[in-house]
């Protein structure tokens, strides 16, 4: 009895410290972001503690600079392209490649996972070898070609995943009730997975949308966008405009989250 | 066969954008073509030679004088002169400086005018060099690249210790890739754990504080550390201000920078994958082991954590595959001792455009990526990886 009680305490008390230790790594994970943005607020241009008083000019200053104009419009032009491509070739691979007659499925799913996986520098500079001499470097199109690739395999592996929860029999049904493939798929499939295709897409934009190291190498300064010019004002001199675009990308970053949190929410509900 | 087809387009954009690229990139690293381009005839020549010259003959002295010629003609020389650079430093200032007194007087013979110009054409080395550089086909920067080169007797020898950088950057690119994906584990698994375990209504309101940074930008998250990080910055300030240490430390430049900022960046991916697995456990198993006698500790160890494995092994593949190619976070909070081979890779393309030697690099990085991707294949599946 009391070799349980010790035993039940013990457990209490690792329970309590397992506690403890998570709460920390939570607030680690969450402290920089805290603690930055009020600093985009700081009246001063010093990035340190107490503020000396809030202003918005930080905001206003991003707002107005034609260079953060630009990188703003260039993050969602070459975001909503390169997801558009994503989208469209990641979910009709993800069809086939879940469909039990897909040939070599142990080999092929491995490659369309891969742009996940190789480092992104050698992508990048590989990318620079062969676009250079097709005059696709400092382009639009060659960056959202390069960032469309990369965002496939999150389509892919969440079309997939999705999928899996499909049952085929709903096809042959509407086939056997005279559907065309593509009114069986726009109206049957599709809306079945759906959430899976939107939260893909979310990522493959997410994934342009924070990349840096590739229009490092193949964009120009006409390809600027947000995150390159992040990189290229921490490296030249720090000023307080790069933590108000930190802010204003922390407000986006929960948008998101809430984006997806509401995605699922709702494919939780239609698998209920 | 019409399951295939729908694979078709998305196989052909990759195989456009990524595959044929990364190829043709691997290929720089064998491939040599700026002297043989620029230096025809000498290449030719040099070729036909059954071993490794004493001195060529006067008749490839001619050669090399009609071929520099030509190449300062059609602006092939600077990139030959930087290939032989990569060999033997001064070999650029020597090729420049023997253009400059081209074309040769008449009468005097080209070996002997090369000689006078400079005394290095008289030495076996330099056109051993020459020769070598003059294949097409190279192994020079697939060695280059693990610290080694083939020495004048034909032999794979170390490079000098002072030249000798890409291993220890390999190593060290493992190893701070090993320990992030440690560190992560270390910190991850008991975070997964507490939110798989709680209430489906707590559990999804902490999972803002995993979520949110985890969609929060590199760059964003990067940013912040460098401000905290800093000699002056908010850490330091929290530091000298609450008397533990007298002066700033250095947290960043350094390698605690690196490993604080890869290791905040990549932890939500091993959170969510342990969470993933963990959440499908029934707590059944464990209450039947304590029921039949088990300590809770022994029951946690050897039923709960074995049905974790797939969590495990997914999110340090995830964490260490991923942190293997980091080029931004190193290069933001690192300092000079913390280069990782992505950085290096840049650096020879961005300052001595050695395309051989990026290629190499890039053989050893993404064959070791490759393997550990095959492996986790094989051991847990690319099915497992899930997103969101």
């Amino acid at each position: 009895m009391t070799a349980e009680a010790t035993a039940v305490l013990s457990e209490r008390i690792v329970r309590r410290g397992v506690r403890v230790f998570s709460t920390a790594v939570l607030i680690f994970l969450v402290a920089p972001i805290l603690i930055i943005v009020p600093l985009s607020f700081n009246q001063s241009s010093y990035f340190s503690y107490p503020l000396t008083g809030l202003t918005l000019r930080w905001y206003d200053f991003i707002l107005q600079s034609p260079e953060w104009r630009m990188a703003i419009f260039n993050s969602f032009v070459i975001g909503f392209s390169a997801t558009a491509i994503a989208t469209v070739l990641g979910t009709l691979a993800a069809i086939g490649i879940s469909r039990p007659s897909f040939p070599l499925r142990g080999v092929i799913m491995p490659v369309l996972i891969a742009p996940m996986i190789i480092p992104i520098i050698v992508v990048a500079v590989s990318l620079y070898l062969v676009f250079a001499p097709l005059g696709l470097t400092n382009t639009h199109l060659g960056v959202i070609l390069a960032h469309a690739a990369l965002g496939t395999p999150f389509v892919v592996i969440t079309v997939t995943a999705r999928l899996m929860a499909f049952d085929t029999n709903l096809s042959r049904a509407a086939a056997s009730l005279g559907a065309t493939p593509w009114a069986a798929f726009r109206r049957v499939m599709l809306p079945q997975i759906l959430p899976g295709v939107a939260t893909g897409s979310i990522f493959a934009f997410a994934t342009s949308f924070d990349e840096v190291v590739v229009i490092l190498f193949i964009g120009g300064p006409e390809q600027r966008t947000i995150p390159r010019q992040m990189w290229a004002g921490i490296r030249d001199q720090i000023n307080p405009g790069i933590l108000a675009m930190a802010g204003l990308l922390t407000v986006f970053a929960v948008a998101l989250f809430l984006l997806i949190s509401w995605l699922q929410g709702r494919s939780g509900a239609s698998a209920r | 066969m019409r399951a295939f087809l729908l694979a078709v387009p998305l196989l052909i954009f990759l195989a456009a954008t990524f595959v044929v690229p990364i190829g043709k990139l691997l290929i720089m690293s064998v491939e040599t073509v700026e002297v043989a381009n620029a230096f025809p005839r000498t290449a030719a020549l040099l070729a036909g030679l059954p071993g490794p010259p004493a001195l060529p003959s006067r008749q490839i002295f001619e050669a090399l004088a009609a071929d520099l010629e030509t190449a300062q003609d059609q602006g092939t020389l600077a990139a030959a002169a930087r290939r032989l650079n990569t060999y033997e430093p001064g070999f650029r200032s020597l090729l420049l400086k023997t253009v400059r007194q081209l074309p040769l007087p008449d009468g005097e013979p080209a070996d002997k005018a090369f000689q006078r110009i400079d005394q290095r054409w008289g030495e076996p080395e330099t056109w051993r060099l020459l020769g070598r550089a003059a294949h097409r086909w190279t192994l020079d920067f697939l060695l280059t690249a693990v610290d080694h080169k083939i020495g004048a007797g034909g032999t794979i020898e170390p490079v000098e210790a002072s030249q000798a950088i890409y291993v220890g950057a390999f190593l060290r690119t493992f190893a701070i890739s090993a320990s992030v994906a440690l560190i992560c584990l270390v910190l991850g698994y008991p975070v997964a754990f507490v939110l798989a375990t709680l209430p489906a209504r707590q559990s999804n309101l902490l999972m803002i504080f995993v979520i949110v940074p985890f969609w929060t930008s590199l760059l964003v998250r990067t940013t912040a550390w460098y401000v905290l990080l800093q000699p002056n910055g908010v850490f330091n300030a929290l530091l000298t201000r609450s008397g533990l240490t007298a002066a700033p430390v250095a947290l960043m430049f350094n390698r605690t920078g690196v490993l604080i900022g890869m290791t905040h960046v990549l932890l939500p991916f091993m959170i969510l994958a342990n969470y993933a697995v963990m959440r499908g456990i029934s707590p059944d198993y464990q209450r039947a082991a304590v029921s039949l006698g088990a300590h809770p500790a022994l029951a946690f160890l050897r039923i709960y954590v074995p049905l974790t494995l797939p969590g495990i092994g997914t999110g340090t593949f995830l964490v260490f595959v991923l942190a293997l190619g980091y080029y931004i976070t190193p290069a933001l909070l690192g300092g000079a001792g913390d280069e990782m081979i992505s950085q290096l890779v840049a650096l020879q393309i961005n300052r001595q455009l050695n395309w051989g030697l990026a290629g190499a690099l890039s053989v050893y990085l993404v064959v070791f990526t490759l393997t550990v991707y095959v492996v986790f294949n094989r051991l847990v599946g690319v099915d497992r990886l899930r997103l969101g």
